[in-house]
């Protein structure tokens, strides 16, 4: 806590010891806050994808769809016969046949409006509403087997799997590059600390001849570092708002490209991104300086 | 205060001195002569640790300097102002700064305030205390050396050539300011090829003088 409250508060007039070098701060400043930015952009992306593909695979986790076999001689008894198998079933909440133009609508994006749907051997369609913890699909497909012969149950696993993996990759991606950007941001503050330092190898001979310890010399270093990287950062955060708030807006679950952004607890790493940053700044400028102190002996 | 027992030190294949000893009691005064190249400097440099013998033992106030880990080089420091021939500022910083930098590093900035205006009067740079180091003549600026290497009160002086680039009366000026420290109890060694301003102090302080020629570090006697 001393430690930080030292690298915050510092000491004017030890800060003076060593020379301040304009070019090495502002691109310090200017690739902290591109990264951070890039951080940003990253994490959203990759949270609303998470929330986009969590919604779509609660969704359908919680509907199901029983397609009757095409008979137009005994349409309404099979229907009656399926509704009463699934009025029946423990887990089954509502179970509701699609009205023809329900139907229609659905077929509309391959076959084009106004569909003569009565003149088509089309299957009749019943949406399904379950509840997970008592829902068994295979046991309503036994008695469906037994008392509607050719209806065929679709619980939309077939397309959950798939989403939940993707949903999974994008967030191992964005792990990954976020990951990949604060490795950037250590390797970048590592050469631009020893840039600086190998730049003031005389003011460190002179520190060290009237007496100054690693950890004071260092601590010049890191201070400078430590700031302009979490001021960088800030620069960057705030860029990253304000694109977000720029993105077009859409309905929950949407599309991944329609309300990009954080929810909820998500905005603190608008906080944290900054407050990494430093951290990261931090330990590489302290092992960057200790390193190139000791090789100075 | 400072001992050095059978040292040896070369650079790379050549020796320059070997089996050398020289003992610094509390409160005396030395003066180091020898030709040019001879290691006076060197010789400065392993009494204050920033270089380490080859063989046989520096021990700064009874602790044998190779044992020391960093942080033990750099508090045996505080204990001993160098004066050093090329000055060594930190041109970015006023000459009060720069006098004041040993308590900066030693996390003492408060004391600076208390002691820097004293310490400015006695070498007689008040009036350029705001200046920077490029800005002042020879003179002031190993005026202001000796003013830094004494601020943190230490218990050994060591000056390197601390008049090669005044005049005669500076030079004078300078060495009555380190005759006044050891006769505050201030251990001196002075590095120095001024055999003149050697003879002319010896009458006002009583001085060893050592003479290091051809990796010898002998007394000078009555040649002076």
């Amino acid at each position: 806590m001393k430690t930080v409250l030292e690298l915050i508060i510092g000491d004017p007039q030890a800060d003076r010891a060593v020379p301040p070098t304009g070019s090495t701060a502002r691109l310090t400043v200017f690739v902290a806050a591109v990264m951070a930015f890039l951080a940003i952009m990253a994490l959203a992306i990759s949270m609303t994808a998470g929330r986009v593909a969590d919604l779509w695979a609660q969704e359908l986790a919680q509907s199901a769809t029983l397609r009757l076999p095409v008979d137009a001689q005994n349409a309404d008894a099979l229907l009656l016969s399926a509704l009463d198998v699934l009025e029946t079933t423990p887990g089954v909440i509502s179970a509701r046949a699609l009205s023809t133009d329900e139907q229609e609508a659905l077929l509309a994006p391959w076959f084009g409006p106004d569909l003569p749907l009565s003149d088509l051997p089309i299957p009749q369609l019943i949406a399904i509403v379950t509840d997970d913890a008592t829902y068994d699909a295979e046991g309503l497909r036994a008695r469906l087997q037994a008392q509607v012969p050719g209806a065929v149950l679709d619980d939309h696993s077939v397309w959950r799997a798939p989403l939940m993996d993707a949903a999974g990759r994008v967030r191992l991606i964005s792990t990954m590059v976020t990951l990949l950007i604060a490795a950037t941001v250590a390797a970048m503050i590592t050469l631009a600390a020893q840039a600086s330092l190998a730049a003031n190898v005389q003011v460190i001979r002179v520190l060290r001849l009237v007496g100054a310890r690693d950890g004071y010399i260092a601590r010049a270093f890191v201070r400078r570092f430590t700031l302009r990287a979490g001021f960088g950062a800030i620069l960057g955060v705030i860029l990253g708002a304000i694109a977000l708030a720029l993105m077009p807006e859409g309905e929950a679950g949407q599309s991944i490209l329609l309300g990009v952004g954080f929810a909820g607890a998500e905005w603190l790493w608008l906080v944290a991104i900054p407050l990494l940053s430093a951290i990261v700044a931090f330990f590489a400028t302290r092992a960057a300086a200790f390193r190139r102190l000791r090789e100075q002996t | 205060m400072i001992e050095l027992d059978k040292v040896s030190y070369g650079f790379g294949g050549t020796t320059l001195f070997s089996q050398l000893s020289l003992a610094l009691a509390a409160g005396s005064f030395h003066f180091l002569t020898g030709p040019s190249g001879a290691g006076k400097t060197t010789l400065l440099r392993l009494c204050y640790a920033d270089l380490l013998a080859r063989s046989g033992k520096v021990r700064l106030f009874g602790q044998d300097a190779a044992a020391l880990d960093r942080d033990g080089v750099a508090l045996a420091r505080r204990r001993i102002g160098v004066v050093h021939q090329d000055c060594a500022f930190l041109d970015h910083l006023s000459i009060a700064e720069n006098i004041a930098l040993p308590l900066t590093v030693a996390d003492r900035t408060a004391e600076a305030a208390q002691n820097l205006p004293e310490l400015l009067n006695w070498v007689g740079l008040s009036a350029q205390a705001a200046q920077r180091p490029p800005q002042l003549s020879g003179g002031e600026r190993q005026r202001a050396a000796l003013a830094r290497a004494v601020i943190m009160s230490p218990d050994v002086i060591i000056a390197d050539e601390p008049t090669g680039n005044v005049d005669w009366e500076m030079s004078q000026r300078l060495m009555r300011l380190l005759v006044e420290l050891n006769k505050m109890g201030k251990t001196i060694l002075i590095a120095t090829h001024d055999l003149h301003m050697i003879r002319t102090m010896k009458a006002e302080v009583s001085a060893r003088v050592l003479r290091l020629r051809d990796g010898q570090l002998m007394q000078a006697g009555a040649e002076l």
